[in-house]
C-alpha cells in the first residue's frame, strides 16, 4: 500500500532543463507576489474584499485577471511551438524532443480554449451583464463565486502539470483510442480530464446562472427588445453552455470510466467506439466555438453603437442572427470529422449546414458596417479592435466556407491550413472582441481609462503579428503540411514558417505593449480619471453609475422605457424636457454577504483532482468530504445578505453625482 | 361588475407586459434556476443515453440484454420509483398547507420508496457482476453501468438531499428559505422519475426485443 499512490521523486522532470527553468521563473514570479502581499499587509483586505467576494464586478475582475495570466502562459506555449517548426527542418531536430513538444500543442490548445478564451468571455458577461440589465447581482451569487474558483481550480491543475508529472501528449481534443490507458500511460491525460472536468462544474454553474439572470432579472420595464445586445448575446452563450457543457461532461466521465476502471466506451477492444468520442466531442465543441464568439459579437455591437453615436443598426436582425446562430451552431458538428467515412449524403448535409450560419453572421457584418456608416466615428481603441475584427473575421469565415465543403476538407484535412483557418476565427472574434470589451468597460471598473497610445500600439501589432503569423499556414497548409510536427524534412516550408515565427514575436511585441498600457495607465490614473461613470457617451444603464460602482450597482432600480434607456434619457434632458435629477428617496438595499464557500470548495476540489490523477485514494475522501462539510455549511447557513443602510447609498449616492440619473 | 367596464377602468400605461414586470421575487428566481439545472442534467443523460444506444449491441460475444434483464425486478423498481413521486406530490400539497404531519410521512413514504428503488437495483447490478457480466465485459456493459448507474447515484443523492432537507424542516420549520428548497427537491425527484421512464423504455423494454 502507497501512501502517495503513483507520486514519486520522479514525476518531476529535472533532467529537463526549459521546463525546470520555467518552474523556476514561475516560483519566483509566485513568491515575489507573496511577499509583496505579505509586505504590504493586505491579506485580510485581499480575502474579505477579493476572495471571498459574491460581487459579480469583483467576481468579472478576477476572471480577467485568470484569463490575461493564461493568455501568457498560452502564448508562451505557442511561441515554443513556432520557434521549434521554424528551425526543426531537415537536418536539425531543434529545441524541444517530441514528447516535450506534444505536451506543449495539447497545452497550449487546452489553455487557450478553457483557460483564456472562456474567463475573458464570462468575466466580461459577470462584469457587464448585470448592469446592463438594471439590477444589482446575478441570480446566485454565491454559485458565481464558486463557479470562478472551480474555474481557477483547473487553471491550477494544468499548470501543476508542469511542475509534477507531465501534461497530455495527445492535442486538445484528447481523441482516444490514443487518449486510453493502454497508449497513454502516464498521468497527463488525467491532468486534463480532472482539470477540465472541474473547470466544466464551475462554467455549467455560471450557464444556469446567467440564462437565469437575463431571463429573470432585469430592471423594471426592460422587456426583451430593449436589452443591450450583449445581454443577448450572453443569453445566447449561456443557453448553450447549460446545452452544451453537460455532453462534455458526460463523455470525459467515459473516457474517465475507461482508463479508471476498465469501462470499454473507446477502446479498441470489445465493442468500445472511439468515433462516438469524436461525435461528442464536437456535439459539444462546435457549440463551444459560439459560446466564445457570441460575447464578443455583443461587445462589437456595444462598441460600434457607443463609438459611432447612432443606435444599432437592425436591432432586431442582430437578435435573430444571434439566436440562429445559437440554434444552428447544435447542427454542424460532423464537419469535424468529414473523413470520418459518413456517407456523402450526411457529409453533404453538414456542409451544407455548415455554410448556413454564414448567413446570420453576414447579417451581423453588415449590421456593424451600416451602424458606423454616417456615424461619427471615435476612433478609440476599442473601436480600433472592433474595425481590426471586421476585416480579419470575414476572411476567416471565408476560409470556414472552403473548409465547409467535404470535398476540399478532405485535401486539407488535419493539414496546418486548419490551423490557420481556426485561428482566423478565433483570434479576431474572441480575442479582439474581449481586447475591445477590456478598454470598454475598463473605466467603469475601475474609474480611470486605459491609456490610449499603447492601446493602439498593441492593436496594431497584434493586428499585423496576427496576419504575418497566420497567413503563412494557409501557404504550407496547401502544400501538404500536416498540424501537430516536431520536425519536418520538406525545406520549402521553412522560409513560411520563419515568416509565421517573425509574426508571433510581433503579437509578443503587442502583449508587452498590453502589459505597458495596464502600467502606464495606473501611474497616470489621475490624468486618466473619469468622475462622470460616462466617459464614453455611452448607451447602456452600465454607464449611468459611478465608476467604480458601489457594490449595489444602482441607489434606485432604473425604469426603462426603450432601447438604449441611457442615451433616450441624456437626450431628454438635453432638451430640457426633463430634469436631471429628481429628488430621490434612499431606501437601504440587502446586498449578498461574502462567503468562503467558492473558494474552500475550489480548495478541496484541487485536492481531490490531484488525489485522483495520482491515485491517492485517501486524499480523494479527505477532498471530497471537505468539499461536501462546505456545501452542507453553506446550506445550514443563518443568514446570507447584509443590509446597507439608507445613509450610507444616500451617501454615497451624493458624494459621486452621477450627471443623470434613471 | 361587469367586467368590460373593469378593464376600460385601468390606463394603459399600466398594463404591463410580463417581460418588463422588474426583477421575479426569489422565489420564482430559485426554481427557475432549478429548472435549467435540471435541463443542464437531462442534457447531461441524452449523452449517455446516445452513448447507449450506440454500444447497445457491441456485447463483444458477452451477454445481451435480453438475457440479462429481469422484467419482474424491473417493473418492481418502476413500481416504487413512480410511486415515490406520487407521495412527493402529496408532500408538496402538505407543505402548501403548512402540515408538519403530512409533510414528514409523504417525505418518509418518498424515502422508503426511493431507497426500496435502489436496493433492487444495487441487487439486480449485484446479480449481474456474480455471473460475470461487469462492466468491463463489454461495451454494451460499460454504457449500461453508467446510464444505469448514474441515475441511481441521482436517486441516492436524492435521498441523502430529503433527509437534509427532514432536518432543516425540523430546526427552521416552514421558513422561505426551506420551502424554496423543498419545491426545488421535488421538482428534482419528478425529473429522475422522467429519466427513468426512459431508462425504461429504452434499456429494459428495447433491451429485451431480440
Amino acid at each position: 500500500m502507497n501512501l502517495l499512490g503513483k507520486l514519486s521523486w520522479s514525476a518531476i522532470p529535472v533532467h529537463q532543463p526549459i521546463i525546470m527553468g520555467t518552474v523556476a521563473c514561475i516560483g519566483v514570479i509566485i513568491l515575489a507576489a507573496l511577499a509583496w502581499v505579505t509586505a504590504k499587509g493586505s491579506w485580510l483586505y485581499l480575502w474579505r474584499e477579493w476572495l471571498t467576494s459574491v460581487d459579480h464586478k469583483r467576481i468579472g475582475v478576477m476572471y480577467l485577471v485568470l484569463a490575461m495570466l493564461m493568455l501568457v502562459r498560452g502564448f508562451a506555449d505557442g511561441i515554443m511551438m513556432r520557434t521549434q517548426q521554424a528551425v526543426a527542418a531537415g537536418g536539425a531536430q531543434g529545441y524541444l524532443p517530441p514528447e516535450h513538444f506534444d505536451q506543449i500543442f495539447s497545452a497550449h490548445g487546452t489553455i487557450m480554449i478553457f483557460f483564456v478564451a472562456m474567463p475573458l468571455v464570462i468575466g466580461l458577461m459577470n462584469f457587464a451583464v448585470p448592469m446592463q440589465l438594471g439590477v444589482r447581482d446575478v441570480a446566485f451569487p454565491t454559485m458565481n463565486s464558486i463557479s470562478l474558483w472551480l474555474t481557477a481550480s483547473g487553471v491550477l491543475l494544468t499548470n501543476v502539470s508542469l511542475a509534477i508529472g507531465e501534461f497530455a501528449k495527445t492535442g486538445w481534443v484528447a481523441y482516444p483510442p490514443l487518449s486510453e490507458l493502454q497508449f497513454s500511460p502516464g498521468v497527463g491525460v488525467d491532468y486534463y480530464l480532472w482539470s477540465l472536468q472541474i473547470a466544466g462544474i464551475g462554467t455549467l454553474l455560471s450557464g444556469v446562472n446567467f440564462v437565469t439572470t437575463i431571463l429573470k432579472l432585469r430592471a423594471p420595464g426592460m422587456g426583451y427588445m430593449r436589452m443591450p445586445v450583449f445581454c443577448w448575446t450572453a443569453l445566447a452563450t449561456n443557453l448553450l453552455i447549460v446545452a452544451a457543457f453537460p455532453v462534455l461532461t458526460a463523455l470525459f466521465a467515459m473516457l474517465l470510466l475507461d482508463r479508471y476502471l476498465g469501462f470499454h466506451f473507446f477502446t479498441v477492444n470489445a465493442g468500445g467506439n472511439a468515433m462516438m468520442y469524436v461525435n461528442l466531442f464536437w456535439i459539444w465543441g462546435h457549440p463551444e466555438v459560439y459560446i466564445l464568439a457570441l460575447p464578443a459579437f455583443g461587445i462589437f455591437s456595444e462598441v460600434s453603437a457607443t463609438f459611432s453615436g447612432k443606435p444599432l443598426f437592425g436591432y432586431r436582425s442582430m437578435v435573430g442572427a444571434t439566436m440562429a446562430i445559437c440554434v444552428l451552431s447544435y447542427t454542424v458538428w460532423l464537419h469535424h470529422f468529414f473523413t470520418m467515412g459518413a456517407s456523402a449524403s450526411v457529409n453533404a448535409f453538414f456542409g451544407i449546414t455548415s455554410m448556413l450560419i454564414a448567413v446570420p453572421t453576414g447579417v451581423k457584418i453588415f449590421n456593424w458596417l451600416f451602424t458606423m456608416y454616417g456615424g461619427r466615428v471615435r476612433f478609440t481603441v476599442p473601436v480600433l479592435w472592433t474595425v481590426g475584427f471586421m476585416v480579419t473575421f470575414v476572411f476567416g469565415g471565408l476560409t470556414g466556407v472552403l473548409l465547409a465543403l467535404p470535398a476540399v476538407d478532405w485535401q486539407v484535412h488535419n493539414s496546418v491550413f486548419l490551423v490557420a483557418h481556426f485561428h482566423h476565427v478565433i483570434i479576431p472574434s474572441v480575442l479582439f472582441g474581449c481586447m475591445a470589451g477590456y478598454n470598454y468597460w475598463f473605466p467603469k471598473a475601475f474609474g480611470f481609462k486605459l491609456d490610449e497610445r499603447w492601446g493602439a500600439a498593441s492593436f496594431w501589432c497584434w493586428f499585423i503579428g496576427f496576419h504575418l503569423a497566420f497567413m503563412p499556414l494557409y501557404v504550407v497548409g496547401l502544400m501538404g503540411m500536416t498540424r501537430r510536427l516536431q520536425h519536418y524534412d520538406v525545406l520549402s516550408w521553412q522560409p513560411w514558417l520563419l515568416a509565421a515565427e517573425a509574426g508571433a514575436v510581433v503579437i509578443l511585441a503587442g502583449i508587452v505593449c498590453q502589459i505597458v498600457q495596464l502600467v502606464v495607465s495606473i501611474r497616470a490614473r489621475e490624468q486618466l480619471r473619469d468622475t462622470t461613470g460616462d466617459p464614453w457617451n455611452g448607451r447602456t444603464l452600465e454607464w449611468s453609475t459611478a465608476s467604480p460602482p458601489p457594490a449595489w450597482n444602482f441607489a434606485m432600480l432604473p425604469h426603462v422605457g426603450e432601447i438604449d434607456a441611457f442615451w433616450a434619457k441624456k437626450q431628454r434632458v438635453h432638451a430640457r424636457q426633463e430634469r436631471s435629477v429628481q429628488r430621490r428617496e434612499y431606501e437601504p438595499i440587502e446586498v449578498p454577504k461574502n462567503s468562503p464557500t467558492g473558494f474552500v470548495t475550489a480548495f478541496f476540489a484541487v485536492l481531490t483532482g490531484f488525489a485522483l490523477i495520482w491515485h491517492i485514494w485517501w486524499m480523494a475522501g479527505v477532498g471530497l468530504l471537505g468539499a461536501a462539510v462546505t456545501l452542507l455549511c453553506f446550506m445550514f447557513r443563518v443568514e446570507d445578505e447584509v443590509e446597507i443602510p439608507a445613509e450610507q447609498v444616500a451617501l454615497f449616492d451624493q458624494s459621486h453625482p452621477v450627471e443623470i440619473s434613471l | 361588475m361587469n367586467i368590460a367596464v373593469g378593464v376600460d377602468d385601468v390606463h394603459e400605461g399600466e398594463l404591463v407586459n410580463t417581460s418588463e414586470a422588474g426583477p421575479a421575487p426569489k422565489r420564482i428566481v430559485v426554481s427557475y434556476g432549478f429548472w435549467i439545472f435540471l435541463l443542464s442534467d437531462i442534457v447531461m443523460f441524452s449523452a449517455l443515453f446516445a452513448g447507449y444506444a450506440a454500444l447497445a449491441r457491441a456485447t463483444a460475444g458477452g451477454p445481451t440484454g435480453s438475457q440479462l434483464f429481469n422484467q419482474q425486478t424491473v417493473a418492481m423498481e418502476t413500481a416504487f420509483l413512480l410511486l415515490s413521486s406520487y407521495s412527493c406530490g402529496l408532500m408538496s400539497l402538505a407543505i402548501n398547507s403548512r402540515g408538519y404531519f403530512g409533510t414528514f410521512l409523504g417525505a418518509g413514504v418518498t424515502f422508503l420508496l426511493g431507497a426500496a428503488f435502489l436496493s433492487l437495483e444495487l441487487r439486480e447490478f449485484a446479480t449481474m457482476i456474480a455471473i460475470g457480466a461487469t462492466p468491463q465485459r463489454s461495451a454494451f456493459l460499460s454504457a449500461f453501468f453508467t446510464l444505469v448507474g448514474c441515475h441511481g447515484l441521482h436517486v441516492a443523492v436524492g435521498l441523502s438531499w430529503l433527509v437534509l432537507m427532514m432536518i432543516q424542516l425540523a430546526m427552521r420549520g416552514f421558513s422561505p428559505v426551506v420551502e424554496r428548497r423543498l419545491h426545488c427537491f421535488s421538482l428534482f425527484w419528478h425529473a429522475l422519475d422522467i429519466i427513468w421512464v426512459l431508462i425504461f423504455t429504452v434499456v429494459y423494454l428495447m433491451g429485451v426485443v431480440p
